[in-house]
């Protein structure tokens, strides 16, 4: 009975891969949108187990964590592929149906697979594909109508850590990440930085106060749950291999603290795969944008940089980022994508705006303007980049913007470039 | 107030400050400083004794364990029971708010007791409550319909010492067709994040009721092209009635 079944399940895997494949040839050769999703969901229903039989000849990397999931996959990806052909999720269809998908496009010379995974299904996913690594970047409050609260999807990784053999990737400055990966066999720590704390000011093992000192380190006097002594160290711009004493100058075309300490955690994911550190470092420096986060576009004689702010941490960040930049858009929406709740704005400090130019838009930019209006930073409300580029000269424009509200803008400067001379950079 | 400044005390940050409640600290400490008044702000870290002489106390939501984590230290501690004896304003969110109650029930299944400054019993809900809220404010305190966002957890009945703060026209609030409670100078909603931010009218309420004096109107566009789009979403024009537009 146990040998049949296992029999019609093999049958029916095998059935789900050809006809999953089927159909993302057929999506392809259409060129209609939405295959990416719809192959991974058919084969999936054919069978569960799908994921399984396709991942088992691959090695795999999971990436998961709150922010810098598809920059870090993207640059794990790079430097795998100096070993073989990869598959990977790279566009960040991160839930399972989109994993599926990824998985379905590998071949016979196919050697690895990268795939970044929301967090909440990080658990189904290592249980499915075994992986060789996984790679837990941070954890902070991100659309909390519809995601569990951080301390809770830290305790479900913990569980799921601790029964698997893969290399754990973890930050070691993210109290919730390092106490999610104590229970693991195998961790490399990596100290690359996390510089929102306002999810960890107690200890997720104990619930006492945590003792911080100047972000270089934490630790619980109660239970004793610290910083783990980190073999990869992220310091300015430059890597340190501590257990080689090595160090390395991050010269990467992605700007910014949050895609440096993405590059490290590529790294340390890179050499747990074979690929030296030199090697990894030289792929990940090339990359210039990730799913035209970063990118510059030519726009109406503005030269529109898109920059991806979903949640405080990100927002913290991307702040720093635009520092020097003279004149901001902040673009906001609030649909489900998004989080329908808009309270987090209130989490962020937009003081650093104050005298620059800034302009207001998106479906939810009331919200952002009240918000701004406390915070003391002088405004203009816009319909569109085309309200900005219509008057008066802007040579550069730097648009941050949340996700349904970015896809917006890059459709919007991409539809133009696309029928001009542009490209994107 | 005892002197000129007003103190804003922000009780317990790393335990109760999950999304977007500093705006409501801010929101108090924007509004006063526009009408002149000198403002201080103290962030109460729970590791530390809640002084009894700020004249508003501010509570935000919480994740679970932080709820549970920060009953305990308010019940060690009676600084917030003095400052409630003595008349102080006080405001709880969410967690907040059902720390302030006598009793609410935790994750771990096992009933905590509250701070028993309001007259409020909380219990857990099976499925979270998520969403737009707005609510008919009791004709008491004279204020417009109130407009929020709720995530929570929970359920709350209210005893005899406290009323509801208002009646809930969209959204589950305390689960009888209420929503939130106040009980002296003590107020409480589920309406989680910068609840003051949505509805300027409740902050002025606070600050009037810890100033003791009339506020002057202060430049409230942004707030009330914020409101009209929220209502509007909801199909409601203001004072809460249905749109003829609304789908």
């Amino acid at each position: 009975m146990t040998k049949l079944h296992g029999i019609a399940s093999a049958i029916r895997s095998c059935c789900a891969v050809q006809v999953g494949r089927l159909v993302a040839e057929a999506y392809r050769r259409s060129g209609r949108p939405g295959g990416t999703f719809k192959a991974g969901s058919i084969a999936l229903r054919i069978s569960p187990d799908v994921l399984n039989v396709l991942s088992s000849p691959l090695d795999v990397s999971l990436i998961s964590g709150t922010n810098g999931k598809t920059t870090t996959t993207r640059l794990i990806t790079e430097s795998l592929s100096t070993h073989g052909h990869v598959v990977s999720n790279s566009l960040g269809a991160n839930l399972p149906a989109g994993i599926v998908n990824a998985a379905l496009s590998a071949g016979s010379d196919t050697r690895a697979g990268v795939m970044e995974v929301d967090e909440r299904y990080l658990p189904k996913i290592m249980d499915e594909t075994d992986p060789k690594t996984v790679v837990l970047l941070n954890l902070s409050r991100d659309q909390l109508d519809r995601t569990p609260e951080c301390r809770n999807i830290a305790s479900l990784w913990r569980q799921a850590l601790s029964e698997t053999n893969a290399t754990v990737i973890a930050n070691a400055d993210d109290p919730l990440v390092v106490w999610a990966s104590s229970t693991a066999k195998n961790v490399v720590w990596a100290s690359v930085g996390q510089r929102w704390t306002d999810d960890s000011w107690y200890c997720p093992a104990c619930g006492d106060q945590l003792e911080r000192d100047d972000e270089e380190s934490w630790l619980c006097v109660s239970c004793g749950l610290a910083k783990p002594l980190a073999r990869w160290v992220l310091r300015d711009e430059t890597m340190l291999d501590t257990l080689l004493g090595t160090s390395h100058r991050l010269q990467l075309r992605l700007p910014g603290l949050a895609n440096r300490a993405n590059a490290v955690m590529a790294i340390a994911a890179a050499d747990v795969h074979k690929v030296p550190a030199p090697v990894a470092l030289a792929r990940t420096a090339l990359v210039g944008g990730v799913s035209g986060r970063f990118e510059t576009f030519p726009y109406r004689g503005s030269r529109v940089r898109l920059l991806l702010a979903k949640n405080p941490a990100s927002w913290l960040e991307t702040l720093e980022l635009i520092q020097d930049s003279p004149e901001v858009v902040l673009a906001f929406n609030a649909r489900n994508l998004d989080g329908l709740d808009s309270s987090w704005l209130w989490d962020v400090d937009f003081s650093s705006l104050r005298n620059r130019s800034v302009f207001v838009m998106g479906e939810r930019r009331f919200d952002l303007a009240a918000r701004l209006h406390y915070d003391g930073v002088a405004f203009d409300l816009v319909d569109s980049l085309d309200e900005i580029c219509s008057f008066g000269e802007h040579p550069h424009l730097d648009v941050v913007a949340n996700y349904t509200a970015f896809l917006s803008a890059i459709t919007t400067v991409r539809g133009k470039t696309s029928k001009g001379a542009g490209h994107a950079e | 107030m005892p002197n000129d400044n007003l103190t804003i005390a922000w009780v317990y940050p790393d335990l109760l400050s999950t999304y977007g409640d500093q705006g409501n600290v801010a929101v108090l400490a924007g509004r006063a400083r526009s009408r002149g008044i000198p403002v201080e702000i103290l962030q109460i870290r729970s590791g530390r004794l809640i002084p009894a002489s700020a004249d508003i106390y501010m509570l935000g939501g919480g994740e679970d364990r932080a709820q549970e984590l920060a009953s305990d230290r308010l019940r060690a501690d009676p600084g917030l029971r003095r400052a409630a004896d003595a008349g102080r304003v006080i405001m709880g969110v969410c967690a907040g708010y059902q720390l302030l109650g006598t009793r609410f029930l935790g994750h771990d299944g096992r009933t905590h007791a509250g701070a028993g400054i309001l007259d409020a019993r909380s219990h857990r809900l099976e499925q979270r409550a998520t969403g737009e809220l707005l609510g008919e404010v009791d004709p008491e305190l004279n204020l417009p319909e109130i407009t929020g966002f709720e995530n929570h957890h929970g359920s709350t009945a209210l005893g005899p010492g406290a009323r509801p703060l208002a009646r809930t026209i969209v959204g589950y609030g305390n689960g009888d067709g209420s929503e939130g409670a106040y009980q002296g100078s003590v107020l409480a909603t589920y309406m989680h994040g910068p609840a003051l931010a949505r509805n300027p009218a409740l902050a002025d309420l606070l600050l009037t009721w810890a100033t003791g004096s009339t506020l002057s109107s202060i430049d409230d566009t942004w707030m009330e092209k914020m409101r009209d789009e929220r209502l509007h979403h909801l199909g409601y024009s203001r004072s809460g009635r249905q749109t003829e537009l609304s789908g």
